[in-house]
């Protein structure tokens, strides 16, 4: 076996403020993602549900006041943001950021590379790269015109999406946090975006779906749900958690846990 | 704007000390007038001082100081810039005509000589350009480092442009003595018809001063493609007078690494209908001894023309960066096309950008649009690219050559292109050092 510990991604305890503001957004934070498995994570907005993907990759801006995040064995909050991602961890983010005046492709490559290296790895060549990266961007449906423009310039929603999917194709993290990927999609574009999420499916690799909605849930099926309220995890099942959450809501079970 | 009669008086003054041990050259005489013209615009108008408004921003004393302050010879550790590309090369060192390492002045479709030797013919084309062009830039703001330039020039080139030419004419300005203090002054005339691409390489001088005169007659192609020095310690002052024809076409790109103080000033004339004017720049500075300076003005003065200006600078550990660009739009050029853009990136907060973009419009029926912004690395687009799993030193470099991409998109020929961008790749890479 691989994964000794059978833990990919271990949080445990974890509480964040805000930098510059006195403000608690999680507040003991208990969450394990098994290799292979699907978790899912839904929850009012305000819960701390991006926070959470945030300080995981570790963007600027929070500050953990407690608890931990380990990927794979490794502590996470230690690492600088490209440290974590070379150790394996993705985020596909709600809002994918534009580069103008970086291509796209140059951008992959840059990123794949710098992994590689990071790992000790040998380097990509550019036409090991190109025939790996038009096969991945076939799937998705990415034209040789989106590999060449700018990262995310003139993108439509849904071409960002996609694009956030060949990235994390081409990287081949060990664990894939999706933040509310389906959140401007239309429902082709959807099943286009989890098709691909669904091919990188294996046993050595763990998801966590960040989502307002069972619909993405259709697509990508989950092993595990958990409902996020305020700054914490106060609810665990299995699938069928979703399915309630998009029949009642999440009243009934905010005051069930209350 | 009036100035005091004692403010007038301090400059004329300095303008005295600073010719004081300086031979005006003499020969024919069409070039005895253009330099006696030249040197009476000086006298009246008197060398810059830091506190005209057109040198608000750059401080000019050691531009007109008698001699040249000492720049420290740069040992370069790259390879030729545009090695692989085939020109004509014509060689001066710290502003001397080197003939040995120039290559013969026989090109189809140009005639070249040299100021040093028309000087002394009594007819020549160039008596209607030297120092015409100058003189007209003159109108709206003082230059008077280029009447210097045209009063005291003692070699450069004339080019005669007749037809297309094949490979473009590269001017290599070497520096070998710490103290030189170098004075050039070319004319570029161009047929109707005619192209070319002009390129000018090197730091020059440990000052230099150097005028380009250009003619760009109907229908004809002017390329200039230029690369200042590295030298840290150089100075230079360089000025562009061009007047384009009907349907004809500049373009002209300055990339500028270090040096403690550039100031490279482009006046353009868009003179005929349909005329095409670009110039761009892209500036890496670092240190707190970094000074650089675009200043453009551009006069429309003909229906349906486009003019581009888009200058970049990126400044680090407390680096000065400056631009002040004009469109002028007379009466009747309609249809004008006018933009401008200038952008600054600092990487630190020492650094700093001092922006002047003008507009000034007479004409009703036009496009003019005009931006300038100043800012960090956006954080966003950093995040992004280190979650991605590259380390911060390489995402700032791809960053930096992408807030250049505008500027360097303006060069035309690919090979060009390439050569500016491993310089640039050079520069980011020795910051690690």
């Amino acid at each position: 076996m691989l994964w000794e510990h059978n833990k990919m991604l271990e949080i445990k305890d974890l509480h964040v403020k805000l930098e510059e503001e006195d403000k608690q957004i999680l507040k003991g934070v208990n969450l394990t993602v098994e290799p292979g498995k699907v978790h899912a994570i839904m929850g009012p907005n305000g819960s701390g549900k991006s926070t959470l993907s945030y300080v995981l990759s570790g963007k600027g801006g929070y500050e953990v006041t407690g608890g931990s995040a380990s990927l794979d064995g490794d502590e996470l909050l230690d690492m600088e943001a490209e440290e974590r991602a070379a150790a394996g961890l993705f985020l596909a983010f709600q809002y994918p950021v534009e580069i103008p005046g970086v291509g796209n492709m140059t951008f992959l490559r840059t990123a794949v590379n710098a992994q590689r290296k990071a790992r000790g790895e040998e380097e990509m060549s550019a036409g090991e790269f190109l025939k790996v990266i038009r096969a991945k961007a076939k799937t998705l449906k990415i034209d040789a015109d989106m590999l060449k423009r700018p990262v995310n310039v003139g993108f439509s929603g849904g071409e960002k999406k996609r694009n956030e999917i060949l990235q994390m194709a081409m990287l081949e993290p060990k664990m894939c946090i999706l933040d509310e990927t389906d959140s401007g999609l239309d429902v082709d574009a959807m099943k286009l975006v989890s098709e691909g999420v669904n091919a990188l499916r294996d046993e050595g690799r763990g998801f966590l779906v960040i989502t307002h909605y069972q619909r993405l849930l259709d697509h990508i099926k989950p092993d595990v749900v958990h409902i996020m309220a305020d700054g914490r995890i106060v609810k665990t099942g299995g699938p069928e958690l979703a399915l309630e959450v998009e029949n009642n809501g999440y009243a009934d079970i905010l005051a069930e846990v209350a | 704007m009036a100035q005091s009669s004692k403010m007038l008086q301090v400059k004329q003054d300095a303008t005295e000390a600073f010719l004081a041990d300086r031979a005006v050259p003499t020969g024919a005489a069409w070039a005895n007038d253009a330099r006696a013209d030249a040197l009476g615009r000086l006298r009246e108008m008197g060398l810059p001082h830091g506190r005209d408004e057109y040198w608000k921003f750059t401080k000019p004393d050691s531009l007109v100081h008698a001699d040249a302050p000492k720049a420290a010879v740069f040992q370069y550790d790259e390879a030729p810039l545009w090695a692989d590309v085939e020109s004509l090369k014509i060689v001066f060192v710290d502003g001397v005509f080197d003939a040995d390492a120039s290559d013969d002045f026989a090109l189809e479709g140009l005639e070249i000589e040299r100021l040093a030797d028309v000087a002394g013919k009594d007819i020549h084309w160039v008596k209607d350009l030297y120092g015409v062009l100058e003189t007209r830039g003159q109108d709206a703001v003082q230059r008077p480092l280029a009447a210097v330039n045209t009063a005291l020039a003692t070699d450069g080139v004339f080019i005669h442009v007749t037809g297309k030419v094949s490979k473009p004419v590269n001017l290599v300005y070497l520096h070998k003595s710490d103290t030189s203090d170098a004075i050039l002054h070319h004319c570029i005339k161009l047929d109707e018809g005619a192209e070319m691409t002009l390129l000018e390489t090197g730091p020059a001088a440990a000052r230099f001063n150097k005028l380009l005169e250009v003619d760009v007659a109907d229908t004809a192609k002017f390329n200039h493609v230029r690369v200042q020095g590295r030298d840290h310690e150089r100075r230079a002052v360089t000025g562009c007078f061009a007047r384009l024809g009907s349907e004809s076409a500049f373009k002209s790109f300055t990339l500028t690494m270090n040096g403690v103080l550039t100031r490279n000033e482009c006046v353009i004339e868009l003179t005929g209908d349909d005329a095409i004017a670009h110039v761009a720049g892209a500036c890496v500075g670092d240190g707190k001894d970094f000074h650089h300076d675009d200043t453009v003005f551009i006069t429309h003065d003909a229906v349906n023309c486009e003019s581009r200006q888009v200058f970049k600078k990126v400044l680090r550990n407390g680096a000065t960066g400056v631009f002040q660009g004009k469109i002028l739009v007379k009466k009747d050029a309609q249809k004008t096309d006018g933009y401008q853009i200038s952008q600054s990136l600092l990487l630190d907060d020492d650094s700093q950008f001092l922006a002047k973009p003008e507009l000034e419009i007479y004409a009703d029926d036009v496009i003019c649009s005009h931006g300038s912004t100043t800012g960090a690395i956006d954080e966003d687009a950093m995040f992004y690219l280190r979650s991605r799993g590259v380390p911060e030193a390489e995402a700032t470099d791809l960053l930096v050559l992408a807030f250049l991409a505008e500027a360097l998109e303006e060069i035309e020929d690919e090979t060009l292109a390439e050569g500016i961008l491993e310089r640039l790749e050079g520069w980011l890479a020795r910051r690690a050092s």
